[in-house]
């Protein structure tokens, strides 16, 4: 049987690596946010920026705040993973490297190059531009996102390697002994599960990712070789919605890790544990055509294995991920820091996110609010809510003082400001999504402007929360010139 | 209308995720030392809440799959002839073969793209959304719709195509049946 008391694991400084992620994640994603600023507040017609202006931000939004995900995430699963298995800081110095190239080509292109065909870019939009950019800012772009995919890819491998050396096998790293056999209570712990599964999942998706962007390289300048765009579409959409759900399941290893820190209660793998996030390696991969149910040509079973899994995919997280962490605080005697309030509440934003998220995957419902603002309403309630904040969590703890040390007046208001911004936000976009407001359109219809406007309002509120988050990230590393300071600080509960 | 319900229930299940966790927040405060008993009757909890989520999901789950858009024998309501529309999109504008439509007869509209991908997203008079489907270079999309109510109704493009995406309007014609 599994062990239910709380040994508290032995902290080990916050790696340069890993620093040197969240300062790159602090910068871009703050850039992400004005650029999404500057687009509702063109939208709301408070500012007057033109079309391509707005679709080159928007390319950029997109593709930046996908890979930023992935950094932020990686920083948070290489930092814990590294507890229990052996990691090559090279790789990780070498996907960091990798990603700031890419970012860069991405930039040239679409700022030199006004190369705007959307970070999604479906096939054949980069090479039909109209003449509005050249094949070579497209081949710039899609490299771009081939260069940062490979480093993520590496990334991956690495993680696999360090795995199957101490577990003997990615089945063994997922819980299989326990999960098909008996439950003896040593099931590798959360964080090793989630790991794997993301690994498993990404390795696949990037491969896939990789695919596509090389062969529409290719036709970029030999059109001959021709690409199916169904088969395109479907490749594209299977990669991005693998890729931008691991980072959530890289991000929520923080609430694994630390609120059992802060409420000295451990969070263990258990059979159901294991059953949940081997579902969740499954149902990731196999829900993507959710994104497809509009194009009719896919085979019927694809879509309705979308519109099945869409439902079944919320168990997890709200059976297991978010009723797991509710158990966990529920009187714990917890003391509240902006760490743990901002993991407690990606929890919330995590799950009640999934709510419109899944709703919008049934194939009825989809046939009239596909690509409306109703997608974006529910995708920025998990990430903004969910991930952004287990990111922004887990940057308060690991630059924590010391144990006792209070929060400052400036981080709660940002805390509130944040979270209030956040549902505003996401809420703005979900009510203009039933009002059927189009998705990705740079001028709206007056009739749509005052959702824009109100949009705007609660988005400025999220962007000043997120320059108190990352101004004080970076004031408190600045002071914590040791090693030792930058030890995360165990302490966040009552004697 | 769908658009309402679906906003309305999001909500409902938005407020009871959020009604949990500010329960469980507001009790954070005073510890119960013995974990494992807590833990017991949370599991029990547990179970109770996945058989509710269960029935709350599965119902609505299966019951929808019961009226696809991409049944051929789709019933439409009204009856008559149909009327055949072939609907092509191109960077930035709609080629539609006829403008004009009789409410209360079936329409089925053959959709494709002549360059790069658009979205065919049909909105009522009252500008919400009714049908949509992709439009996709070598693909032929089939929409069918009966229109209920006579009026203009517009076509607009609901997949990003470039510069003037949201420019990309064409208008349908809605009469009465004569």
């Amino acid at each position: 049987m599994a062990d239910y008391n709380y040994v508290a694991p032995q902290e080990h400084a916050t790696k340069g690596g890993v620093l040197a992620y969240l300062l790159t994640t602090a910068a871009v994603l703050l850039l992400m946010m004005l650029f999404g600023l500057v687009m509702r507040a063109e939208q709301a017609q408070l500012i007057s920026i033109g079309a391509n202006a707005f679709y080159q931000l928007m390319t950029l939004h997109g593709a930046g705040m996908v890979g930023i995900a992935g950094i932020a995430g990686a920083a948070i699963m290489w930092h814990f993973l590294g507890q229990y298995v052996r990691l090559s800081t090279t790789v990780l110095y070498a996907n960091l490297a990798l990603f700031l190239v890419g970012v860069a080509m991405a930039i040239g292109a679409v700022f030199i190059g006004n190369f705007h065909g959307a970070w999604t870019f479906l096939f054949p939009l980069p090479g039909n531009s109209m003449g509005l950019w050249s094949n070579e800012a497209a081949a710039t772009f899609l490299a771009g996102m081939l260069v940062l995919g490979t480093g993520f890819l590496l990334f991956q491998l690495d993680i696999a390697r360090a795995l199957i050396a101490t577990y003997g096998g990615l089945g063994r790293a997922l819980g299989w002994p326990q999960l098909f056999g008996h439950d003896d209570g040593k099931a590798p712990p959360p964080t090793v599960v989630a790991s794997a599964m993301v690994t498993v999942v990404n390795i696949v998706a990037l491969v896939v990712g990789a695919s596509i962007l090389a062969m529409m390289l290719v036709n970029l300048y030999y059109p001959e070789f021709a690409i199916d765009p169904l088969l395109a579409k479907g490749m594209i959409y299977f990669f991005g919605h693998v890729f931008i759900n691991a980072t959530i399941y890289m991000a929520v290893i923080a609430v694994y890790e630390i609120l059992p820190r802060y409420t000295h209660r451990p969070w263990k793998a258990n059979k159901i544990f294991l059953l949940s996030w081997n579902c969740s390696t499954l149902m990731v991969m196999f829900i993507f055509p959710h994104h497809l149910l509009m194009d009719f040509a896919f085979p019927k079973w694809m879509l309705v294995m979308g519109h099945v899994i869409g439902y079944l995919n919320t168990f997890p997280i709200l059976i297991v991920t978010g009723y797991g962490a509710l158990i966990l605080v529920y009187r714990s005697g917890i003391v509240w820091d902006m760490a743990s309030r901002l993991l407690a509440v990606s929890m919330l934003g995590w799950a009640a996110g999934a709510m419109p998220a899944f709703i919008d995957g049934t194939i009825r419902v989809n046939y009239i609010m596909h690509n409306t603002l109703w997608v974006p309403g529910h995708f920025h309630t998990y990430l903004l809510l969910g991930m952004v904040a287990m990111v922004f969590g887990f940057m308060y703890y690991v630059t924590k003082p010391a144990a006792q040390h209070k929060d400052a007046l400036i981080d709660r208001l940002a805390y509130w400001a944040y979270v209030v911004g956040s549902f505003g936000f996401a809420l703005a976009f979900l009510y203009a999504g039933k009002e059927s407001v189009a998705r990705r359109y740079a001028e709206h219809l007056p009739a749509w402007v005052p959702y824009d406007r109100i949009g705007t309002a609660f988005a400025t509120l999220v962007v000043g929360a997120a320059l108190v988050f990352v101004g004080r990230f970076i004031a408190r590393l600045a002071h914590a010139r040791s090693a030792h300071l930058r030890a995360p600080a165990p302490l966040g509960v009552a004697a | 209308m769908l658009q309402h319900i679906v906003w309305t229930i999001s909500l409902a299940l938005m407020m009871l995720v959020a009604f949990g966790w500010s329960f469980v927040m507001l009790r954070s405060g005073i510890r119960e030392e013995e974990f494992a008993p807590l833990q017991k009757r949370a599991y029990r909890l547990r179970t109770r809440l996945f058989w509710g989520l269960v029935a709350l999901f599965g119902l609505p789950m299966l019951y929808t799959l019961f009226d696809l858009p991409y049944d051929a024998l789709r019933p439409a309501e009204g009856a008559g002839a149909v009327q055949e529309v072939k609907a092509t999109g191109y960077m930035w504008r709609w080629e539609v073969s006829t403008e004009e439509l009789e409410a209360n007869r079936p329409v089925v509209f053959q959709v494709s793209s002549g360059d790069v991908n658009h979205g065919f997203g049909i909105y009522d008079p009252d500008m919400k959304i009714v049908a949509q489907t992709q439009a996709m270079p070598g693909v032929t999309n089939t929409i069918r719709h009966t229109f209920t109510r006579p009026g203009v109704y517009r076509v607009m493009c609901l997949e990003y195509c470039g510069v003037a995406h949201h420019n990309m309007v064409a208008e349908l014609n809605v009469k009465e049946r004569s």
